[in-house]
């Protein structure tokens, strides 16, 4: 597993020709085509089946299922903290899991929350490979799954072994953790609804702009600072003319 | 199949439209005291009006009036142009300010409903390259609270704000890739993305 993953950190490196531009896109024709799928699955399925459930099913029960989805990750986020030597994320996640598993019963309620302990990290291993020195690599929109990079794809695929409970829980029962991770997407998608539908289906050019807003998500989230790469506006855009009158009152 | 701070992007910009509160600048450079105050006076007028329970129309009006008042609308509208403002004439650019700055409060202030209950406080200032970045947190209802950040600068000869992040989505880079793809959609035609951008968000 380190062997494949070095190669993986070389390989990623290797893909990725410039560093931090703003998009590095090489397969916009294949990923437009794949969008286009998206759209349509979301459309005629994820939309509307998202609608259905969150309907059917009593708001209580919902917020149980994403609590359940949500303790079930946190073994992988620790062994993803450990890889990163992030030992205080670590730690915070595992107090979370001993108290949300046993007080909190399997993790469908979530009183660490509620005792003010740390927010989850959710990381993942996409987020190990950029610790580890991985560069970004292309972007690529991923069927079902949305947008992604390089990176962070190899992440997911690396994920399916970072969780710990696939080697502890027998076969029948570890689908259990995918039924819920299912289900809670399923209510995302309803909570966050009106701005999926924004983009999806209000833009001109959905895929630009789940694109840009995914890259500029992501790299905020594995620790990119203000201003990188973030340029002033009024470098190149302030006195080209002259300034207009003030429009307060 | 986004994110989900992708999602609270657009929930949260919503934000966008509000802005810094415009004091008579005075000589001296944008101070951290400064750009917070600012901040803290949109903040105030954003809470006030999450907490109105105003209607929907009565929201994206106050929401227009707000980001025009505090925000440098004209820096937006032109960065979101891109390279088409250097062609755009004097009169090309106050038309798309002005529909830029509508679209804005249509697109945005129409997720007011969802900030009802919530409330934003800002948490400190840091100096970013030539602007001040205010750092702020929003709290909604049954989601886990998501940072906001106003970014400052007194470059326009006034204290305003230039760009509103959220979840390190920057409204003004999302927007430029919005109003690009209308542009080319139009192959470049400035008045013809004035007049659809009218009616548009």
């Amino acid at each position: 597993m380190a062997v494949a993953a070095a190669l993986l950190v070389a390989g990623c490196a290797a893909q990725d020709p410039a560093v931090t531009r703003d998009v590095f896109d090489p397969h916009e024709a294949e990923n437009r085509r794949m969008h286009e799928f998206n759209r349509g699955f979301d459309r005629v399925l994820v939309r509307p089946v998202s609608k259905g459930y969150t309907t059917a099913v009593p708001d209580d029960i919902e917020t149980r299922v994403v609590r359940l989805a949500e303790n079930l990750s946190l073994p992988a986020d620790i062994v993803n903290n450990i890889l990163q030597l992030n030992m205080r994320g670590a730690f915070r996640d595992t107090g979370r899991l001993l108290v949300n598993t046993t007080v909190g019963i399997g993790g469908l309620w979530d009183p660490a929350s509620e005792m003010g302990m740390a927010a989850p990290t959710n990381t993942d291993f996409g987020e190990t490979l950029y610790v580890w020195g991985a560069r970004e690599g292309a972007y690529i929109e991923l069927p079902v799954l949305g947008p992604s990079t390089t990176r962070h794809t190899f992440g997911i695929f690396f994920d399916l072994f970072t969780n710990p409970l696939t080697y502890v829980v027998e076969s029948p029962e570890n689908l259990v953790g995918t039924v819920a991770g299912v289900a809670s997407g399923l209510s995302r998608r309803e909570r966050f609804s009106e701005t999926i539908d924004q983009i999806l289906y209000e833009s001109e050019d959905s895929y630009a702009l789940s694109r840009s807003i995914y890259l500029q998500n992501r790299r905020f989230k594995l620790g990119g600072t203000a201003g990188e790469g973030y340029t002033d506006p009024y470098d190149r855009f302030g006195g080209t003319i002259a300034q207009e009158g003030p429009d307060d009152e | 199949m986004t994110s989900e701070p992708t999602r609270r992007f657009v929930t949260t910009a919503g934000l966008a439209a509000l802005g810094l509160a415009v004091r008579p600048a005075p000589a001296r450079a944008l101070t951290e005291a400064r750009a917070r105050a600012l901040v803290e006076g949109v903040v105030q007028d954003i809470n006030r009006v999450i907490a109105s329970g105003r209607s929907l129309g009565r929201m994206i009006s106050e929401f227009e009036r707000i980001f025009a008042r505090y925000a440098d609308v004209s820096i937006i509208a032109r960065s979101t142009l891109g390279p088409a403002a250097r062609r755009a004439s004097a009169a090309q650019l106050r038309a798309y300010t002005e529909a830029f700055r509508s679209y804005v409060a249509r697109k945005y202030g129409k997720r007011f409903n969802e900030f009802k209950g919530g409330r934003i406080e800002v948490r400190g200032v840091r100096e970013v390259k030539s602007w001040h970045e205010v750092r702020s947190t929003a709290y909604l209802p049954g989601q886990s609270p998501f940072e906001v950040s106003f970014l400052v600068s007194d470059r326009s000869g006034r204290d305003r704000f230039f760009d509103l992040v959220i979840e390190g989505i920057s409204m003004r880079i999302t927007e430029r890739t919005e109003i690009g793809a209308m542009l080319d959609r139009r192959n470049g035609d400035i008045d013809a993305l004035i007049a659809d951008l009218r009616s548009a968000g």
